[in-house]
């Protein structure tokens, strides 16, 4: 029998006892579903935490902190007059990053360039002397780029001030739409060592889509970065304009992933605390690869006992053709090619059911993803079933693998059938 | 005269072991030539469909050779033998062996598909034995919607397709009433003579083992007595 003929028999036995071939398919439709819902809740959550590093763009850059050793495991924390306010809930410090720090990280093997990050605070954001709305500026690491509705990204090495603005200020501003507002001058205000305010001018090159990093503010460029720091440090003591809580740290990202962590271990014995934003956000994924792991568990045992329907749908049609089978072994049909004809058949029954439970789950999946829009507004840009081909594809045939070896023992018993007993069988 | 189609000899055959045991052929000699028809009789239990299962490659004796063209067919590997079996020998049994929910073509075919022969030739061969059996016009019908002569007809539209030398048919005509019954005889015997194919049929019907050109009696496991044309 040529192979097409088997595969083309296998389909139509497959479906000779609809109603029991359908409760089968069911079964498998449940497993395969429930599967690919929880691949896909995984994949969609860890794809915007990816999105989210993806879109800062950054993979070369540490950020460094200064290591506190100082910290109590028990007790009150003695007092640090280097430490300063750090991201976090109100109260938390950190040891500042000093010049010498700077220079220290610097001169350690593998840094390629230190920057420190300025903490910049302004009052407000003007446009042609209309109303005055308060403007965050995101922490600048060199090289992250914004998801952008119009213009381009900040030019780093432009020598005149330039920023990018979050999309929800440009209408209050007065700007007009997105692509009115590239080109324009705005007026930015900031309060100088001494409580003064002063301001500065900056043109906007390109408006930011709200995302995870515009919902920091707006991006500045070097040189407007600098010229807001430097206006906010005037008039304060020297010292504390050279304290910064963490520097961005530049390193050769394509040295693989042993000398990066060498070169942090490097940085641990120096006395700082370096890590890349994907270490930040890796804790988060591994916490949600582990619940998915859970759950896909659940749909595997799922999975298994449609298993175990497949076997006994099996044994039955084995049962029901005994002499079909005695008579097509009479007539010269081989062993091998009885096997293969109703291991096939378990696996067109996985085929159906895995393909259909994959389908429902991305139809349910674009449902769910319209509705959780709505839910989870504060998110932008997370689908929070997202669905890969390959884990589709892995999925499709895992179950084919599944229902072949569920196909394994009815097919065995079928081909190892003696056909003068299966002939005389009545 | 030409070494004989297929030859046994001392074909012995013990079913189960040990004190269970059942002899059911002790040690039978037989001969069938191209193009001759055997008629097999005897007693019910008398071994005459172990024989016939023996001659048709479908069990092994216990002992004893079955050559097949001067070939011991003990030494033939299985795929050697699902070869022989698919395209030397035609199966016409009792039973029908049709599978009822297929059209009545693909069963006919059913042998050429074994054979991995491709579909349009299937198809036009399928339809060409249709015809031989005027049986051309319910080739899409379900098998399980014909009557019992026409579905005999079908069996053995099946058991020539793929152009046997040898038909092995046990009791061929025992579902049927005496005139459908003359029918599939008539046309068999037409086979035998037209086209050359050896026929082995086991029967009870005297008349159907007058016909053919030799019968042998089986008693407990052996011939008990030839008529016709000695082999
Ligand atoms: N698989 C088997 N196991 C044990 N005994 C068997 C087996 N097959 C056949 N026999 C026995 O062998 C003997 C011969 O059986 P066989 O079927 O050849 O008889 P038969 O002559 O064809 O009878 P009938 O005319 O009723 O078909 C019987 O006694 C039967 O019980
Ligand atoms: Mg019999």
């Amino acid at each position: 029998m040529k192979a097409v003929d088997v595969v083309a028999t296998a389909f139509r036995n497959a479906f000779r006892s609809r109603l029991r071939t359908s409760l089968t398919v069911l079964a498998i439709f449940i497993g395969a579903f429930t599967l690919s819902l929880t691949n896909g809740l995984g994949t969609g959550i860890n794809r915007y935490i990816d999105d989210t590093v993806a879109s800062v763009g950054v993979d070369d850059v540490l950020t460094v902190t200064v290591t506190d050793d100082a910290f109590p495991t028990e007790g009150p924390a003695e007092y640090d007059p280097d430490q300063i306010e750090a991201d976090g809930p109100p109260g938390a410090t950190t040891t500042a990053l000093t010049d010498d720090d700077l220079e220290t990280v610097a001169g350690v093997d593998g840094v390629l360039a230190v920057e420190p990050v300025k903490a910049i605070t302004t009052d407000y954001v003007q446009y042609d002397g209309g109303d005055r709305y308060q403007l965050g500026v995101a922490q600048f690491v060199p090289g992250m780029r914004a998801e952008l509705a119009s213009g381009r990204q900040v030019d780093l090495d432009a020598p005149g001030p330039e920023l990018v603005l979050p999309e929800g200020h440009v209408e209050p501003l007065g700007l007009g739409t997105p692509v009115d507002a590239v080109g324009r001058t705005v007026v930015l205000a900031v309060t100088d060592g001494t409580g003064t305010q002063v301001t500065t001018e900056a043109t906007v090159v390109g408006v930011a889509e709200p995302g995870v990093l515009s919902m920091g503010g707006a991006i500045p460029n070097d040189a407007l970065a600098g010229t807001l720091y430097d206006l906010q440090t005037t008039g304060a003591p020297a010292a504390q304009a050279a304290r910064y809580a963490s520097a961005s740290v530049t390193f050769d990202a394509s040295a693989g992933p042993e000398a990066q962590q060498a070169l942090v271990d490097r940085l641990a014995d120096a006395g700082y605390t370096a890590s890349t934003l994907e270490d930040q956000l890796g804790t988060l994924t591994s916490v949600i690869d582990a619940i998915v792991l859970v759950l896909n568990g659940f749909a595997v045992i799922a999975l298994v006992a449609a298993g175990i329907g497949i076997v006994n749908t099996l044994f039955m049609a084995v049962q029901e053709r005994t002499r079909e089978v005695g008579l097509m072994k009479a007539m010269g049909l081989s062993s091998t090619r009885v096997f293969s004809l109703f291991s096939i058949e378990a696996v067109v029954i996985g085929l159906v059911g895995s393909a259909l439970g994959v389908l429902a789950a991305i139809g349910v999946g674009q449902v769910v993803g319209g509705i959780s829009g709505n839910l989870l507004p504060d998110l932008p840009g997370l689908t929070l079933i997202a669905f890969e081909p390959v884990t589709v594809a892995v999925v499709v045939l895992g179950v084919m693998g599944i229902a072949f070896l569920a196909g394994t023992l009815p097919a065995l018993r079928a081909a190892r059938q003696d056909p003068i007993s299966s002939l005389r069988y009545e | 005269m030409a070494s004989p189609l297929l030859s046994a000899s001392t074909l012995h055959k013990t079913y189960g072991s040990g004190p269970g045991a059942f002899e059911a052929l002790r040690g039978l000699d037989l001969d069938i030539a191209e193009g001759e028809s055997v008629a097999i009789t005897g007693k019910s239990g008398s071994g005459k469909s172990t024989l016939m299962h023996l001659l048709a490659l479908l069990d092994r004796p216990t002992s004893g050779t079955i050559t097949l063209d001067g070939t011991d067919t003990a030494r033939l590997s299985a795929r050697q033998l699902n070869r022989t079996r698919n395209s030397t020998f035609g199966f016409v049994f009792q039973q029908f062996f049709l599978n009822a929910q297929a059209s009545v073509l693909d069963n006919v075919t059913l042998p050429l598909k074994i054979a991995g022969v491709p579909r349009r030739e299937r198809t036009s061969r399928g339809l060409a034995a249709l015809a031989q059996l005027e049986l051309d016009d319910k080739a899409d019908n379900r098998a399980n919607d014909l009557s019992g002569g026409q579905k005999q007809r079908v069996v053995i539209a099946r058991a020539l397709i793929n152009r046997p030398r040898v038909i092995f048919a046990d009791e061929p005509t025992g579902n049927l009433d005496t005139a459908t019954g003359g029918v599939v005889e008539d046309i068999l015997f037409d086979l035998n003579r037209s086209q050359g194919i050896s026929l082995v049929v086991v029967t009870h019907d005297d008349d159907l083992a007058a016909r053919c050109d030799r019968s042998v009696q089986m008693r407990d496991g052996l011939i008990a007595a030839h008529e016709g044309v000695a082999a």
